[in-house]
């Protein structure tokens, strides 16, 4: 069945992004990521333009962590203080991100810098997670027991001034690196259309030290804001926003991720991150070859922005 | 969804026929066309149709007319837009958009509907002076002291990007003649017709001169829901962004109470 996307312009197959929605829903159910990583490549390997498809991928994000948030807030595992701190930074990068968004969009380079920094993050993560679950996977066969940083260790970051105190999370640190983490993500929100819980949940608990355990929930928690407000501003300078997009690819997520958190209970968590981890090279790898390919036309038209 | 019925029907000029032959100067030809129809709605999922454009010749020569020494140009040409046109090459492997050229006043669209080849009825110098088919169209570069073979480089693929994406065709042979008076046009609407004010243009020709020309506009507009959810998002694009927003956590909410397996 056919549909017509108003902002996208283009004729899409409804059952194609309901599937595809599902599937990155089924993923990040099992894995406990966002799944904005892998909608907005695949919406433009779907010929969706990509600067619709990231702020479109924004908007879906909010669905999927307002349902992830949710069940942490019933737990009590969510620090409302770190989470605030980390969205004031949010909100900062997701503007710079915005008015770097416009200015590439208006030089032509858009593209070719989402492209880049897809594939320069996800290869880098991809390869990271993968040497890191071939490790555990490897030690844990070999039966000796996984080696276990002190997390107790104080590192630099620790040293930095502007201390506040976090309750929820056990934690006395520096403001600069909470509001510099917040504002990174909310950057990358704004650019790419992803969450980054990719990047917030690892920087969380290796940089700040945070307890495993309110990790994800607050990382959510600042994913919907950020992802809020990445859309609003999308919605407002860039029109850029595709409801019916969007809420196709929702309603398959929201969907596919309580089957995927099932699945996700079976798995062995190396093995789980070595399967994320190929997908996100895969994903990477997939993006690179587009920019060295010969494409088939070298001129391309656009209207004045 | 369907095809397109817009029709532009025949203004016949039955009041000119009737005038009174005894004028003692032959009388020259002029040529009228009519549309049924000051504007168009195409839907959202529009894909292409042929636009049917009825006019009629005012005092033809029977004998040329038997010769068939008569040609008309029809073109539908679009509202006009600055586009900018981008190259791609490649820098270390990777292909990067570096040169540009922008044109402004370019016709967004742009359909010719003809009685013969364009080169079968009048001279290249003709074509040019009345600034008539896709390639005779000037493009005013924004940056006219850029190198002249730059800009005809980029002059060359806009025009080449517009008629691979449909927006500017030649339908050679689209216009024919029913009587010595009335002819039918036909003109391609490229699936991405832009919404707007579209001008209808013919152009007679007797023996390979130019003779007069006619015109008439045309409004082509989009309707349908998707095209409210575009206004809406332009308009009021705060608001839009707002609903965006309420939707994605609506959707969240909504689906875990659904679907939930806890």
């Amino acid at each position: 069945m056919g549909i017509y996307l108003p902002i996208a312009e283009i004729s899409v197959n409804v059952f194609v992004l309901l599937a595809m929605g599902a599937a990155v829903g089924f993923l990040s159910g099992m894995f406990g990521v966002g799944g904005g990583f892998l909608i907005t490549p695949l919406l433009i390997f779907y010929n969706i333009p990509p600067a619709i498809a990231v702020a479109t991928g924004a908007n879906q994000v909010i669905a999927s962590s307002f349902s992830g948030a949710l069940s942490h807030f019933k737990r009590g595992t969510l620090d409302f203080k770190l989470g605030g701190v980390l969205l004031a930074g949010g909100i900062v990068g997701s503007t710079a991100g915005i008015y770097v968004f416009a200015l590439l969009r208006r030089l032509g380079q858009l593209d070719l810098f989402i492209s880049l920094l897809y594939v320069a993050l996800l290869g880098t993560v991809g390869g990271l997670m993968l040497v890191e679950s071939v490790n555990a996977l490897r030690a844990s066969r070999s039966g000796a027991a996984p080696v276990l940083k002190k997390s107790g260790q104080h590192n630099w970051i620790h040293r930095l001034p502007f201390k506040m105190r976090f309750r929820a999370s056990k934690l006395f640190v520096s403001v600069i690196p909470v509001l510099g983490l917040g504002a990174a993500i909310g950057f990358l929100s704004s650019i790419m259309g992803v969450g980054g819980g990719f990047i917030m949940v690892p920087a969380l608990i290796y940089l700040l030290k945070v307890p495993t355990n309110v990790v994800i929930g607050t990382s959510l928690f600042q994913i919907i804001f950020t992802s809020a407000y990445t859309t609003l501003v999308h919605a407002t300078t860039n029109q850029t926003v595709d409801v019916i997009l969007a809420f196709l690819l929702m309603a398959g997520g929201v969907a596919g991720a309580q089957y995927g958190a099932k699945a996700g209970q079976r798995l062995r968590g190396e093995q789980l991150r070595a399967l994320l981890a190929l997908l996100v090279l895969a994903v990477a790898i997939r993006l690179a070859i587009d920019l060295f390919v010969t494409p088939p036309n070298r001129y391309s038209l656009a209207g004045l922005t | 969804m369907g095809p397109l019925r817009a029709f532009a029907a025949a203004i016949l000029s039955l009041a000119a026929a009737a005038l009174p032959a005894a004028a003692q100067t032959p009388a020259t030809e002029s040529i009228q066309i009519g549309l049924s129809t000051d504007a168009i709605s195409i839907t959202a999922g529009f894909s292409g149709a042929d636009l049917t454009i009825f006019g009629s010749l005012e005092n033809p020569d029977p004998l040329v007319a038997r010769q068939g020494r008569y040609d008309v140009i029809v073109v539908l040409e679009g509202p006009a837009r600055p586009v900018v046109v981008r190259r791609k090459d490649r820098v270390l492997g990777v292909w990067i958009n570096l040169e540009s050229e922008t044109f402004e006043n370019v016709p967004v669209s742009y359909s010719v509907a003809t009685t013969r080849p364009l080169q079968d009825i009048t001279e290249p110098n003709s074509y040019k002076q009345l600034s008539l088919g896709a390639s005779n169209l000037y493009m005013q570069p924004a940056e006219p002291s850029d190198s002249p073979m730059t800009i005809e480089e980029f002059t060359s693929a806009l025009r080449e990007r517009k008629a691979a994406t449909g927006l500017y065709s030649e339908n050679v042979g689209g216009v024919q003649f029913l009587s010595q008076n009335l002819f039918r046009a036909t003109v391609r609407l490229a699936p991405n017709i832009p919404v707007g004010t579209h001008k209808a243009r013919a152009f007679l020709f007797k023996s390979g001169m130019f003779v007069k020309e006619s015109s008439a506009q045309l409004e082509i507009r989009k309707s349908g829901f998707e095209q409210s959810i575009f206004r809406v998002a332009h308009d009021y694009s705060f608001l839009y962004g707002v609903f965006a927003v309420s939707l994605a956590m609506l959707t969240g909410w909504l689906g875990r109470i659904v679907f939930r397996k806890d």
